[in-house]
Parts: C-alpha cells; structure tokens; sequence
C-alpha cells in the first residue's frame, strides 16, 4: 500500500516490516517519531528509557536474547551512548540490531551541529544513510539482514530533511524471523583483555567483508547522465543535486556511507571528467576519496556548516538560480518562547530578579535565556548543569556557593542529572539545584519519563518519586515549591542559598499544554489602573504586550497563571475567575 | 502538476495539519509528494515553515528563494518574512492576524504598521481575516483549514477531493467544523 510518511515513521514502519521486537529509546528531535511511531504498533514493544546508554544496553540484551531490536537517538545522544557502541562493534550481535542516530545540520533544536558519520569510521560499524522516505524504510529493512549476516550492529543514519520531510512509501507485510535460541558464548560476549583482542581481528576482517559489499551492492547505485561532471552524493544532498542537474550529471548515490566502496569509487572517477563531492557537514566521503588519490573538489566548494539546498548547490556550481522579490521594511525576528503559562517563568523571574548565575541544561526551559528574563548563564549538555554547578562552586568557594544554582528538567534530571546529584551529595559542596518539573518530556514534544507515572503506550507505570530519590543520595534540604507563587520560589531560593549545605528545589507545575492540566480563564488588565509601569513585561509572557501605553493580555494566550498579577503593585490586573 | 506551497505562520497555529491535508489531497491525485516540516524548539511561539512540494518526480523537500507558486501565510509579518521564496509570478494567501513576536513586545523591535501594503506593491497578495472565518466556523483553531479553503481556489482539484481529503485527515469529531471551515475560505 502507499503511504505518505514522515522519514522517521518510515523507520518505524521498516522496524514494523523487519519484525524488530524491542525498542528501546530517548526522545531527542530529530529522532523522536521513530519510537513513538513504531510504539503505535502493538507488535514491537516499546519504551523510553532514561537515557541513550540505557536504551542501547536495552537493545544489545534483547539483541543478546536473540530478537531483533533497536533504538533510536539524536546526534547528541550518540555522544551518551558511545561507550556500548564501540564495544557492540566488538561483540557483534545475535538478533540483528540496528541504531537510528538523527543528525540535524542547521540546529533547528540542537546545542551543536556534530556529524554522526565520524562514530561510524570510529566505531568501525557499518552506516545506512537514506535519502527520503522509501528508502528510510527499505534501509531499515536492510540494515537487520546486514547486521545478522556480517555479526555487527548497523547505524542508520537520518537527518532533520530526511527525518521529518514526508514522501511515499510502499508498505509491505510484517516479517517476523525465528528467534535465535540463547547458547551461552563467553569468547563473543565477554569483552575483556584476553577475548576482546580475538575480537578485534574479527572487526578488521568484517570491515574487509562489508567494504566488498560496498562495492557491489544496490545500497550505493551509479546514475548516469551527462559524463561532463560526476557527483559523489548522499542523503538530502543527493536530492538537492537531482533537483539542480536531473540528467545532465552522472551521480554516485551512497546508500551506505561506512564502509565506503573503493574500485567502485575510482571506476566512477574514471568514467567522468570532472570529479565532485556533495555532503552536508564534514568531508568524509571527500577525504576517503581523496585517499584513495583520485582528484576531487568538494569542500573548497560547499561549506561544512549547516544546511544545503537546491539553490546551493547550483549557485556552487555557477549555475543561475530563481529572482525573487524582496522588501525594504525589516521585518523583526520571531524566536521561539516559553509559552504562556509556562511553569518554569516564575522560577526563572525570581533567579533573574536576585541576580542568580543560573547554570542550565537542555530542555524548553533553556528558553530562560531569551530577554527579558535572560535567566542563564551556560548550557552545555544533557546534565551538565548540575554537575557543572559542583565545579563552579568549588572554584568558586563561599561566594560562589551564595548565588549560583542550576536549573534542570524532570526528564534531564532522570537522564543525567542525578549522577551530578550524587557528587555533589558525595563530594560536598554547598550547591543549590533546582528541578524543573513540569511532568513531562516538554521540548521533543510530550515524551513520558521516569517521574511521570505513565509508560509510552501511555499506560500507568512505576514513578520515581524525586523527593525520595534526592534524599536516598544524601541530600537532607528537599523542598517542593510552585513556580506560580513567586513569594515561596524566591524564599526558597533565598534560604537554601544560605544554607551551608546542598539542597534541591523542585519546582513543581506540570506543562500547561498537557491535555490533563485545566487551564484558568484569561486574566486582564484594568487600563484605568495601569501606571504603564511595565513591571509585567519583565515575565516575557507573550500574552502580554504594551499597547497605547497600557499593559493588554491577549485573551487567547493566556491561561491564567497569575504570575503577572503578582508583580502589578496597582493591581491593575484583573483574575478572570475560576476553573 | 508541479507545485510548490509553504506553509508559513507562528508555531502552534497548526501548519502541520494543513500540510498534511494538502500531502494526502496530492499523493490522492497520483503525483509524487514531499512535505518537508520542522519540528521541536522552533516550533514554541516562532516561526515555523512547512514546505509542500509535488509533481511527477520530486527530489528536494524543500523549497528554496524563488521556488514557491504559493505562500499560504497564517500570520501577515511571516509572509513579509518568507516573501523572497515566492515565484515571480507567485500568490501570497495570507491571514491578516497580527501576533507580535518578543522583540517586539519587549520594545525591542516595532511591528511594521504597513506591512500589507508594501508586500502587496511587489507581489500578488490574497488577504483574509482567516480568524474570523474560523471563529464563525466553530473554532478559532480552525483557521488553518480557512486558508487551505482559500488556497483550493488556486488548485485545479474538484471540492469534492478537498473535502474527502479533509475527512480522512481530521478526528471524526471536528469533520463537520473544518468541512465549514473550509467552504468559508472558499467562498469568501
């Protein structure tokens, strides 16, 4: 049947078609739909798990059981879950197992723009990359057989324009194979020093074996056309140069960009005059071509920072592009927000009002940088707020200890924030740490976590109770205070400042686009009451604006939060009722 | 048939279901589509785009300067915004609501009062006040599938296919709303 597909519900649809029974995941755009889709069928069990580590492991014991499993992650997340990838290289697999990994060029919602591509040479692991929908679901099929018959894991790769553009696929039915039965086997799956070193000839020798598929299989095709210029291309790249050239290039279309073919390569070199590279963000296949000697331009011409397009691409090869009109006016920029209502606002007024050096993390709630609360000073990865807080209050003493905290989520805290918990239980520093939680996986887009009582599938499952979880660590301050009561907020930040030892904050409110959470009547302004002080404006609520000089809230943004009615000393600001 | 339409507007205003609207409608016709869509941090309160692309073969899911046949805008500065993607000989449809963005709440920066106008001195523009159509229909969420109602005039498919591409799109129970919805960006 056909079907319009997202990239990654494609993915999930190949795990669906390759009879994949276990995956095991953390949501991070833009890899996020592959488990969520694919936990739409009740065939493939599904989960989140805390973090990409666990959700790897997760897939390797299933993979070890014999079935065939996956997981799925973004760019960053690889990062996390490096540690198992490089030894699954090692062991191989029984089931076949297979590891989404989504890369997003251009940081539509990531903190760096890392090539996913280097993990796979590293890891000596082999790497399917997609180009659209049809193939995300064909590869994923591939990618199992390919893991089952040369004993490795395989990595698919997905990026934003694959991930989330949708195309036409063609579906087929669910195939499940025969589970493998487990026979103990020490030598594959005990990697220490004495096996481990039998293991890695073997990882050489498979390298060989997928390199000779490489150079025969239809994961990479030549499309000839003109021979004036030849193209090495893959993933989006390759449809941007399609759209530029159709036929007037011949294209090298890599399906499968580790082990990247050889003979193949320079056979194609030797057909054509001149010999390009297309690749969003680094050069790999340019400088595996350059290896193997052959004269090629790629870099000089395109650059390894963000996105390509199609016009690009043509302007790189001095072709003309489209005119278009523009206008003079400049029109002002349109940069994501915290929404209205949003729990985290309070908290963040509070830290930005007492001048409080916030170490953050990555979540919705890394939008408190944004004027006018402007609430952070530093973001670095899943966690690092709260262990960097440890650092920076060791290097800075005292002082330091006085008026820092970190803020982090519900969902980062499960991922990676609880071990930076336990060293600073652990290695004593006064450090005060704040979580966010709004019950919910906000950003990628309402993922359900450890602390939020419900599994994928939605139904009720063990909650992690942070209270208890914070203290079974050692610390003894724990609090509970809600962000839309501002005086509680700055009293607790305030007093566990003070204290001379760690203590946590937990923030609590759940996201006001939860569908479970009811929402208040809009609040408004009384124009007779208000001194255009602008005191509300300080929240960067956009339901609030300054129109004719007086404060207006915007009836359809508002969900009665009352955090602004707080600040107004004219109480101007008027409840719209109850519930 | 080659199209291409963005789909332009203020994140949560609901592109996503036009567009999947408009991707079931073409792939129905038999041609090759691609809906390219942005999901995550951009899509709290900034600015969102949604690419839709169609014809016998399709490769970019993209859209690039100067590609566009149609700018379907759900707020009036995001189509001064992604004008320069429009064909010459393109069409801005576009919902006459104005949402400030934070600069310009913060003072920051200044909505441009004539923003219409000066849009409508370089390019053909097809203006409605898609909010009220919406309101009038039911819902005030239902001014995505006002502007796709109006967007239906520049197609050549028969109302019939919009309308059953509406009702294999939307939950049952908002059907008779955006089928309404829709007559009304039609007709207006």
């Amino acid at each position: 049947m056909k079907e319009l597909l997202i990239g990654n519900g494609a993915v999930a649809r190949g795990l669906y078609e390759a009879g994949c029974e276990i995956v095991s995941s953390y949501p991070g755009t833009p890899s996020t739909e592959i488990t969520e889709l694919a936990a739409k069928f009740d065939d493939i069990y599904c989960e989140w798990a805390p973090n990409e580590k666990v959700a790897m492991e997760v897939a390797f014991g299933a993979s070890l059981r014999g079935k065939r499993a996956c997981c799925a992650m973004k760019h960053v997340g690889l990062n996390v879950a490096a540690d198992p990838l490089f030894t699954l290289s090692y062991t191989g697999v029984t089931g076949g197992l297979v590891i989404c990994v989504a890369d997003d060029p251009g940081m539509h919602s990531s903190q760096n723009e890392q090539d996913s591509r280097h993990y796979a040479i590293a890891a000596k692991v082999p790497m399917l990359e997609p180009s659209d929908s049809k193939e995300a679901l064909e590869f994923t099929k591939r990618a199992f057989e390919i893991s089952e018959e040369y004993d490795t894991p395989v990595l698919i790769k997905m990026c934003t324009r694959v991930a989330h553009s949708q195309s036409i696929v063609e579906t087929s039915d669910r195939v499940v194979p025969e589970t493998k039965p487990y026979e103990k086997n020490m030598q594959k799956y005990i990697m220490m020093p004495a096996m481990a070193k039998k293991r890695h000839p073997f990882v050489e020798e498979r390298t060989a074996k997928l390199t000779a598929l490489a150079e025969t299989s239809d994961l990479n095709r030549e499309e000839w056309g003109s021979t004036e210029i030849g193209i090495i291309t893959s993933s989006t790249s390759y449809q941007y140069v399609k759209e530029v050239f159709g036929e007037e290039a011949s294209v090298l279309k890599i399906g499968m960009i580790n082990p990247l073919p050889v003979e193949r390569i320079k056979n194609f070199a030797s057909k054509v005059k001149k010999l390009y590279i297309v690749e969003e963000l680094d050069g790999i296949i340019e400088s595996h071509v350059k290896n193997l000697g052959l004269e090629v331009e790629g870099k000089e011409m395109f650059s390894n920072i963000g996105e390509f397009s199609q016009n690009m691409v043509a302007q790189a090869f001095g072709k003309e592009v489209a005119e278009f009109d523009s206008i003079e006016t400049a029109v002002p920029m349109r940069p994501p927000v915290m929404c209205a209502g949003c729990p985290h606002r309070g908290m963040y007024y509070v830290l930005s009002k007492n001048k409080i050096t916030v170490l953050g993390d990555i979540g919705c709630y890394t939008l408190g940088a944004q004027a006018p609360l402007s609430a952070l000073d530093s973001t670095l990865c899943m966690g690092a707020s709260v262990s960097g807080l440890h650092g920076f209050n060791k290097a800075g003493g005292k002082e330091s200890e006085g008026k820092s905290v970190c803020v982090i989520g519900d969902s980062t805290f499960m991922h990676s924030g609880v071990t930076g918990l336990i060293n600073i239980a652990y290695n004593a520093s006064n450090s005060t740490v704040i979580i966010l939680d709004n019950s919910i996986t906000g950003m990628t887009g309402h993922q359900q976590n450890p602390t939020t009582g419900y599994s994928i599938k939605g139904d009720p499952a063990a909650k992690i109770d942070l209270e208890t979880l914070c203290r079974a660590v050692g610390i003894n301050r724990v609090r509970v205070v809600d962000p839309y009561n501002l005086k509680e907020c700055e009293e607790a930040v305030k007093e566990e400042l003070c204290a001379e030892e760690p203590s946590v904050i937990i923030s609590r409110r759940p996201c006001v686009l939860l569908k479970s959470v009811k929402l208040k009547p809009s609040f408004k302004v009384e124009a007779d009451k208000c001194k255009s002080c602008k005191m509300c404006m300080k929240l960067g609520c956009p339901a609030i604006s300054m129109h004719g000089g007086k404060a207006e809230i915007d009836k359809t943004l508002c969900v009665g939060c009352g955090v602004c009615q707080q600040l107004c000393k004219f109480d101007a600001i008027e409840d719209g009722g109850a519930l | 048939m080659n199209k291409s339409i963005m789909i332009v507007g203020v994140g949560g205003q609901g592109s996503l279901l036009a567009s999947k609207l408009l991707g079931k409608l073409l792939m129905n016709e038999g041609l090759d589509v691609k809906v390219s869509e942005v999901h995550g941090m951009s899509q709290r309160g900034g600015s969102v785009v949604t690419y839709v692309r169609c014809g016998e073969k399709v490769y970019s899911p993209v859209i690039d300067k100067g590609g566009a046949d149609c700018i379907v805008s759900f707020e009036k500065l995001e189509a001064a915004r992604w004008v320069e993607y429009l064909k010459k000989d393109g069409v801005i449809i576009t919902n006459t609501q104005q949402i400030d963005p934070m600069p310009v709440i913060t003072g920051a920066a200044v909505y441009p009062e004539n923003i219409l106008e000066e849009l409508k001195e370089k390019v053909k523009v097809d203006e409605l006040d898609a909010l009220s159509l919406a309101t009038e229909a039911g819902s005030a969420k239902a001014v995505n599938i006002v502007l796709m109602g109006r967007v239906a005039k520049y197609f050549d498919i028969s109302y019939d296919k919009w309308i059953n591409a509406i009702e294999t799109t939307v939950a049952e129970r908002f059907v008779e709303l955006n089928k309404k919805a829709f007559e009304l960006g039609y007709n207006y």
